[in-house]
């Protein structure tokens, strides 16, 4: 029984919430391996490329790529996918996601209640809204969605590489993209949210 | 060989997004309203040690696996459309709580809604593809 108990120990210590600095580090080291894998640490391009795989190339040439070149991204997200498969099925976190009691405060404003829907997820997110039998979820999942993905080819980037990649490399464009990430961020958060949830 | 390496950096990064707790919606509002550190530290430390990292590859000639050297391609800089597009950028990721990588990880969760957001972000992107030359650059 002792063979057993090693490895579920390394997985218990590992499927804790992990310190901001033991993720950051992660990051740093994610963005090495693909710098000397010799690809630029990006996820949204990804978007263009299902663009380009469902045949958009025929009518806007934007979208005409070798998605030979592309190879690599797909399966990277591929992997990213099986990371959240892993992480939500052998990785389980022993307690849910510890945000800020101010936080938990103000979602109630918001008639959103955190212990409660850390009952139905480990607190990713609000699953009564977020859900597929919720209209009014869905259609925030369009907009969201939307502008993510519009927002991010438009930037030539998104938190990946611009916020890490772009800022590593001290790139001025990358520092206007991430203050304006912040812009709209806010923007949502303390104009907009209120008004959609309050 | 070389793309089975994207997929297993492919899974640390899902997993490290699911264990620093960035892909919780929860968080990036909390972020947003400035009530903890935790994802600035998140943020702060992958760029300092990458830009570290980086510094110590170029400086000291470190090579990529082809034996190519570690540079990075700069972008054409306009003020506009960058403060622009970052803007409706984090409009999006402050309303649904995840950029683009977690929303690959949250479907690999299992959670179906972002199904609908992975198809509406590459509508997105098919937007932009199809108005780029009507927008500020």
């Amino acid at each position: 029984m002792e063979l057993v108990n090693y490895p579920t120990s390394f997985l218990d210590i590992i499927s804790q919430p992990w310190h901001w600095a033991i993720s950051g580090a992660s990051l740093a080291l994610i963005l090495w391996l693909m710098t000397w894998l010799g690809r630029k640490f990006g996820i949204s391009t990804s978007f263009e490329t299902w663009c380009s795989v469902a045949g958009a190339g025929k009518r806007f040439s934007f979208f005409q790529r070798d998605l030979k070149n592309d190879m690599w991204r797909i399966v990277f997200v591929a992997g990213a996918i099986m990371g959240g498969f892993l992480s939500a099925n052998y990785l389980q976190s022993p307690s849910p996601v510890g945000i800020s009691d101010e936080t938990i405060a103000h979602l109630a404003t918001w008639n959103i209640n955190y212990s409660a829907s850390v009952t139905e997820n480990p607190g990713f997110l609000p699953f009564e809204i977020f859900n597929l039998t919720n209209p009014f979820g869905i259609l925030l999942a369009v907009i969201g969605g939307f502008l993510v993905g519009f927002g991010a080819r438009y930037a030539k980037g998104c938190t990946s590489g611009h916020a890490i990649t772009g800022l590593a490399h001290l790139q001025l464009p990358s520092l206007v993209t991430v203050i304006g990430f912040f812009i709209g961020g806010l923007i949502m958060t303390h104009l907009f949210m209120p008004f959609i949830f309050g | 060989m070389r793309l089975f390496s994207f997929f297993l950096v492919g899974s640390f990064f899902g997993i490290v997004m699911t264990k620093s707790e960035a892909i919780s919606w929860f968080r990036i509002v909390e972020m947003f309203r400035f009530e903890s550190f935790h994802m600035y530290g998140i943020i702060g430390t992958a760029v300092a040690l990458s830009a570290a990292i980086l510094w110590i590859a170029k400086s000291r000639g470190i090579k990529t696996i082809d034996g190519k050297q570690v540079q990075y391609t700069p972008m054409t800089f306009s003020f506009k459309r960058h403060i622009l597009a970052g803007s409706i950028f984090g409009l999006g990721w402050g309303l649904i709580g995840a950029c683009p990588g977690p929303i690959y990880v949250l479907l690999g969760q299992g959670y179906g809604i972002f199904i609908v957001v992975l198809l509406s972000a590459t509508l997105g992107a098919f937007a932009y593809g199809a108005t780029q030359k009507y927008l500020p650059h």
